[in-house]
């Protein structure tokens, strides 16, 4: 174990899987010279020389095509998007060509590209640079989303994305790059993409959360133990596939949930599980189930307001103890 | 009737029969699926390559087998010229279990794996830099093949053909660009689209040699294409070409005559180029075949069409839990 930033473990993932395998090769913006506008890429331009770090001009949809291009003869393209927010320009390569060629081609041809980088609120960058991208991509059959929340999951999560078959849509969390913690060295380990994990124990009540939201639910978990309420949080990781059986079998222990989320509540993550756990596990609840959510608003720039967009501590803290207070607990 | 003016070096009996006979073969296909179409074998949209044979045709005839080839959604005859089995190209259009893509992908999308033929893409401008991905993996492996990208005069005012032209110039990628200008994109003219109609000639701006060629002679197709390939697979570097061309019936099955937008009299008259009919002519002139041979191709094509349809009907539907596979690749 060695302990590393979550920016330091994606390096590591991209630099191991490079080394692993010929075919890997990283396509983006500012990449290579620039060593990464978040520095995700440092070092492996002079590691691995200018074929296989490859700067693009601005040109989301045109680089995203190239890649996927690319792995349709076989090559395993990593491409960057400088921030999840520029993903929009290339949504129809993603969707209309990554996601169901092998459909479309009755599983001729198969697309093994992972499309990475930062996304979700950010510090004042306001409405077009931080925003929650996830739910433009988890809606589409063919595609594989991926939030990881710590520097071990950043590694291992990347690696397994890396050397999936599938268009993985892998999206970092902006705020967590400086977030340091134990990361396994051992080149072999991976996390499997589709697999929950449950952060904390706790028997009254199951928080889902993911990345910047997850350190917040586990915030108000040791708060809400002082009270006496014990908290069970849950990080699915992967959001499609997702691991309803873990967050099910959570469920059906505490009987009740609450799904925090960092972006607009309409039809987002929250809507889908708040609905699988409805559909799944309706007899074992107590309570029904809660969503936290961003506010169905742009960013702001503000500081104030940009406060107010995100679910905060207090409204999970809120949250959490509305559902815990219903049927006599 | 024009006259086809293209030297034809090499070219003999042995060259000129199978461009003849693969030019009636998608035409004759084309006229089945239009067929079918009315009786309602084939759904959904289905845009006929009919008058543009000679492209797909004389381009196709100087590619290698380990060449590849991608297309729109026009692309009937850039499957068949590339080598796809009309039976299990017409099972697809069908939407049968036999057909390319098992019924997946319908008219639209034609795929083959044995090949080199990677579709089939529907979103106008869309595939240019997927044919740029695949030249830069040629690239990388070292390899000496080409990809010869189809597209129409419609894609060239998306920003996705601008985005490709300067990323294969940029990194000097193996790709043949080869836009079949037939005019009208569904039913806008190039002159009510492109502030320069001369669509070779934007290569200029990013240092892409080109020119264009008469679509309606498939010696002039295979004159030009030959030299693109050559010169692209040597210098591993882009072409523009841009083959003028007339499709005959409307943009789609719902357009069936597409005289909206052009007069009657301009299809007539774009009809006297029909590339078979010149292709033909020049055949019989030069004695590189005689009015047996061409009789002779006429019936092989015929048979091997109307078994393509009996294949297509005899095929079953898809099962239904073929629904669920091909989504995700497994393990």
């Amino acid at each position: 174990m060695a302990v590393m930033t979550y920016r330091e473990a994606l390096n590591v993932a991209l630099r191991e899987e490079m080394q692993r395998d010929p075919r890997v090769f990283i396509l983006g913006e500012e990449v290579g010279l620039y060593d990464g506008a978040y520095k995700v890429t440092q070092g492996l331009l002079k590691e691995f020389g200018p074929k296989r770090v490859v700067d693009t001009p601005i040109c989301e949809s045109g680089f995203t095509g190239v890649g996927i291009g690319a792995a349709m003869v076989g090559l395993r393209p990593v491409v960057e998007m400088m921030t999840f927010n520029f993903s929009i320009l290339a949504l129809d390569q993603i969707i209309n060509s990554a996601a169901k060629m092998s459909y479309m081609s009755g599983g001729q041809v198969n697309i093994p590209i992972v499309i990475r980088g930062p996304g979700g609120p950010a510090h004042q960058l306001a409405a077009q640079h931080s925003q929650s991208m996830e739910s433009y991509f988890y809606h589409v059959p063919g595609l594989k989303v991926v939030r990881p929340t710590t520097p071990a999951d950043a590694k291992g999560l990347l690696k397994s994305a890396i050397r999936d078959d599938n268009p993985v849509v892998f999206i970092e969390a902006e705020t967590l790059y400086p977030v340091k913690g134990e990361v396994p060295d051992d080149p072999d380990f991976t996390i499997p993409l589709g697999q929950a994990i449950v952060r904390r124990e706790g028997r009254d009540v199951t928080v889902v959360a993911y990345v910047g939201m997850m350190y917040r639910a586990m915030e108000v978990a040791a708060e809400l133990d002082k009270e006496g309420l014990s908290v069970e949080v849950v990080d699915p990781r992967t959001l499609r596939p997702m691991d309803t059986e873990t967050i099910i079998g959570s469920v059906r222990k505490t009987h009740r949930a609450v799904v925090v989320e960092a972006g607009a509540g309409f039809a987002g993550m929250g809507s889908e599980i708040a609905a699988f756990i409805t559909e799944q596990a309706f007899d074992d609840l107590d309570a029904p189930v809660e969503r936290v959510t961003g506010a169905n608003a742009p960013m702001p720039y503000a500081r104030n307001l940009e406060r107010a967009k995100t679910p905060s501590n207090e409204r999970i803290a809120e949250a959490i103890r509305k559902v815990c207070s219903a049927n006599g607990r | 009737m024009a006259q086809l003016n293209a030297a034809a070096p090499g070219v003999d009996a042995g060259r000129a029969r199978p461009l003849l006979s693969q030019m009636m073969l998608i035409r004759r296909f084309e006229e089945k699926a239009a067929e079918s179409y009315a009786l309602g074998k084939i759904g959904g949209f289905l845009h006929l390559y009919i008058g543009e044979e000679a492209v797909a045709v004389g381009a196709s005839s100087v590619l290698r087998p380990d060449d590849y080839a991608i297309s729109a959604y026009r692309e009937h005859g850039h499957c068949l010229a590339k080598g796809s089995d009309p039976r299990r190209v017409m099972a697809e259009l069908f939407g049968r279990r036999d057909g390319l893509c098992h019924g997946k992908g319908g008219s639209m999308h034609l795929f083959d794996k044995t090949t080199n033929f990677l579709g089939g893409h529907a979103i106008v401008g869309a595939h240019l830099p997927l044919a740029a991905g695949v030249a830069f993996a040629i690239k990388y492996r070292g390899g000496d093949q080409v990809i010869v990208c189809y597209f129409g005069d419609g894609a060239v005012a998306q920003g996705e053909f601008h985005e490709s032209m300067n990323l294969a110039a940029l990194w000097k990628l193996p790709v043949v660009y080869l836009c079949e200008n037939n005019r009208y994109a569904m039913g806008t003219s190039i002159e009510r689209a492109l502030a320069q109609t001369e669509i070779w000639r934007f290569g200029h701006a990013y240092g892409i040699p080109g020119e264009a060629v008469d679509g309606m002679d498939v010696l002039a197709v295979r004159e030009a294409v030959g030299r693109a390939v050559e010169r692209t697979r040597r210098e591993q570097a882009p072409t523009l070409l841009e083959a003028r061309t007339y499709r005959f019936r409307g943009h789609s099955m719902r357009d069936p005559a597409g005289a909206i937008y052009r007069t009657k009299e301009e299809v007539e008259h774009e009809k006297q180029r029909d590339p078979i009919l010149l292709f033909r002519t020049r055949c019989l002139q030069e004695g590189w075949l005689t009015e047996a041979d061409v009789k002779a191709i006429e019936k092989d094509v015929n048979d091997v069409i109307d078994e393509a349809v009996a294949f297509a009907d005899a095929s079953p539907e898809p099962p239904l839990e073929w629904l669920l596979s091909d989504i995700y690749k497994e393990g």
